[in-house]
């Protein structure tokens, strides 16, 4: 079912019609409500009837995470303070938080978004919503409820983490959706097997999963241990929170909300934009936002676009799953190494498990030295060290061949690197550069 | 003959090995043999105890990595070439041996010598053929 279909499969004219008329209506509002976005236009002599159609937005200034933080909290405001009801921060774990406040429109857009990406999933009316992502000032938890709300959903607040009670809950509710990050719903996983639960018995249809990167391979892999179809969601703090943009049945890229989140790709480089199947950076405007729109906002994740119709029905622009970031990117002794890489190329190796650390050094000789621990699959493991050191070389070769690189690759005890209830800490970056 | 030896795969960091005694020592598991293989990265501790389902459990349980394996006790004469003896024999048949070490405390006047061979089943018949044939006694 789709929650909206006269917006997400709306004619593509009438579409850019609209996202015209808001895009020239934001401008306006940033122009005369913010004074940051003020100085801005008028430093790169730019106005807002410089927007006479989409392409125009080119020549619009961007907003950087460091403009959201010098302006905390409420610096980048276009609303009255009165008229906010909500306010959300991220967790500030590479730097200081950024805010997001909601007027009442705004929570109404985060519902809509919400449950149009619930929707793509196979949710509907009578859907149980198991929600596992941290509820509080993370937007994930929240974002996800109000979106199940709207449909009609019976939704499950149990938040992160107390993973026996999770799954509990979930044969007792007999839930139908789960939301929670794809890391932690390996670990549920584990926990289930742990537990003497067989997935198998359970009514999960969908899960929903995002808050980091994962990969095709981890999909199957969930996919098959948790018994349900594993559905990539992206959103972020700085935009509305999840809700951006969602896979639909046909799990080939995330219907982007586009009449409310305005994408371009550009050149991370020279801020160029670039046309659609090029990767690149995506930038996103908030076209209906009041409390804190945000116009061309860099968010430093890599994808591309496609448009065109989709099977499921829809027509909105599709984003490629993540590909990496323009700044969690490893630079290893001069080669290029996203963190997903790395978990791509264990998921194929069998003596392993997608448990993983990359700890980076830079030792005596000034030569990055990269450890990279993973866990033994129980089942390999052996009373010889030769049959251990031989998946040890195992993965070193592969690494070598795919990444071009030697990595120091150190086994470890099953389930000995931690799980992470929320964002998985794959990386651990000593290097003082 | 043979013996079910438990392996437990253990990082290299501080306080495993003895997180691990102590476990085996809280549940009463005396330890007949223990042997440490090790490399830069991880090591393989190798223990022969009376009961090793039981000890096995226990491991697994805490969260260890623990797996039996068959190997062949031997008990030999404790005299000079004793070991020596039975290499050659195993030489001589081409029974290839992955590793070795002794047990504890020998009873008496043997002393009883670990092998973890390639062929399990040649190397046992191979020793009872040559009077290697008393039992292990755990």
């Amino acid at each position: 079912m789709i929650w909206n279909a006269v917006r997400e499969s709306e004619a593509p004219e009438k579409r850019r019609t609209r996202q015209l008329a808001d895009l020239k209506d934001l401008v306006a509002r940033l122009y005369n409500r913010v004074p940051f976005y003020r100085g801005r236009f008028d430093s790169q002599g730019v106005k807002p009837t410089d927007i006479r159609n989409l392409e125009d937005i080119s020549r619009m200034p961007f907003t950087t995470k460091d403009d959201l933080r010098e302006t905390y909290p409420y610096g980048l405001l276009a609303a009255d303070e009165e008229d906010i009801v909500e306010v959300h921060t991220s967790s500030g774990t590479t730097g200081t938080p950024v805010v997001d406040a909601y007027t009442r429109n705004d929570m109404d857009v985060w519902a809509e978004v919400m449950a149009r990406c619930l929707m793509m999933a196979g949710a509907e009316k009578g859907d149980v919503v198991q929600n596992g992502y941290g509820y509080g000032m993370f937007t994930g938890g929240l974002g996800v409820h109000y979106g199940a709300h709207a449909i009609g959903c019976n939704t499950i607040p149990v938040g992160g983490g107390n993973t026996e009670r999770q799954l509990q809950l979930m044969r007792d509710f007999e839930s139908t959706i789960l939301t929670c990050t794809p890391s932690y719903s390996l670990y549920m996983a584990e926990v289930a097997k742990d537990m003497g639960l067989n997935m198998a018995d359970l009514k999960l249809k969908s899960g929903i999963f995002g808050a980091e990167p994962w990969s095709e391979n981890m999909r199957k892999e969930i996919e098959e241990k948790m018994c349900l179809k594993a559905y990539d969601i992206y959103g972020l703090t700085e935009i509305i929170g999840p809700g951006v943009s969602n896979e639909c049945s046909e799990q080939n890229g995330l219907h982007i909300n586009e009449d409310h989140f305005y994408p371009e790709i550009i050149d991370p480089e020279t801020g160029e934009v670039l046309p659609d199947g090029e990767k690149g950076e995506l930038v996103f405007t908030t076209l209906t936002k009041t409390g804190t729109p945000l116009l061309r906002y860099r968010t430093r994740d890599i994808t591309w676009l496609e448009r065109g119709e989709c099977a499921c029905g829809r027509n909105l622009v599709r984003m490629h799953r993540l590909l990496g970031r323009t700044d969690d990117m490893l630079i290893i002794r001069g080669v290029n190494v996203f963190p997903s890489q790395i978990e791509n190329i264990l998921m194929e190796i069998e003596e392993t498990q997608p448990h993983y650390q990359i700890i980076i050094d830079r030792g005596q000789s000034h030569l990055d030295d990269v450890e990279l621990r993973v866990e033994v699959e129980p089942k390999f493991f052996s009373d010889e060290t030769r049959e251990l050191e031989r998946i040890s070389r195992k993965i070193t070769e592969a690494m070598k061949n795919k990444l071009g690189i030697n990595l120091h690759i150190r086994l470890v005890e099953p389930k000995s690197i931690e799980r992470s209830m929320g964002k998985a800490k794959r990386v651990i970056d000593k290097r003082t550069l | 003959m043979k013996v079910t030896q438990i392996s437990v795969f253990m990082e290299n960091k501080n306080g495993r090995l003895a997180e691990i005694t102590r476990l085996l020592a809280s549940k009463n598991i005396s330890l007949r043999a223990v042997t440490i293989a090790d490399t830069a990265d991880f090591g393989i501790l190798r223990l022969l105890v009376k009961d090793p389902d039981y000890a096995r459990d226990v491991l697994l349980e805490a969260g260890f990595t623990a797996k039996e394996t068959e190997v062949l006790a031997v008990a030999m004469d404790d005299k000079p070439g004793a070991l020596a003896e039975v290499m050659e024999l195993f030489e001589k048949n081409k029974v290839n041996i992955e590793y070795l070490y002794s047990i504890l405390a020998g009873k008496g006047d043997k002393a009883d010598v670990v092998f973890k061979v390639e062929d399990l089943e040649r190397g046992e018949s191979l020793l009872k053929q040559n009077g290697y044939d008393k039992p292990l006694d755990l």
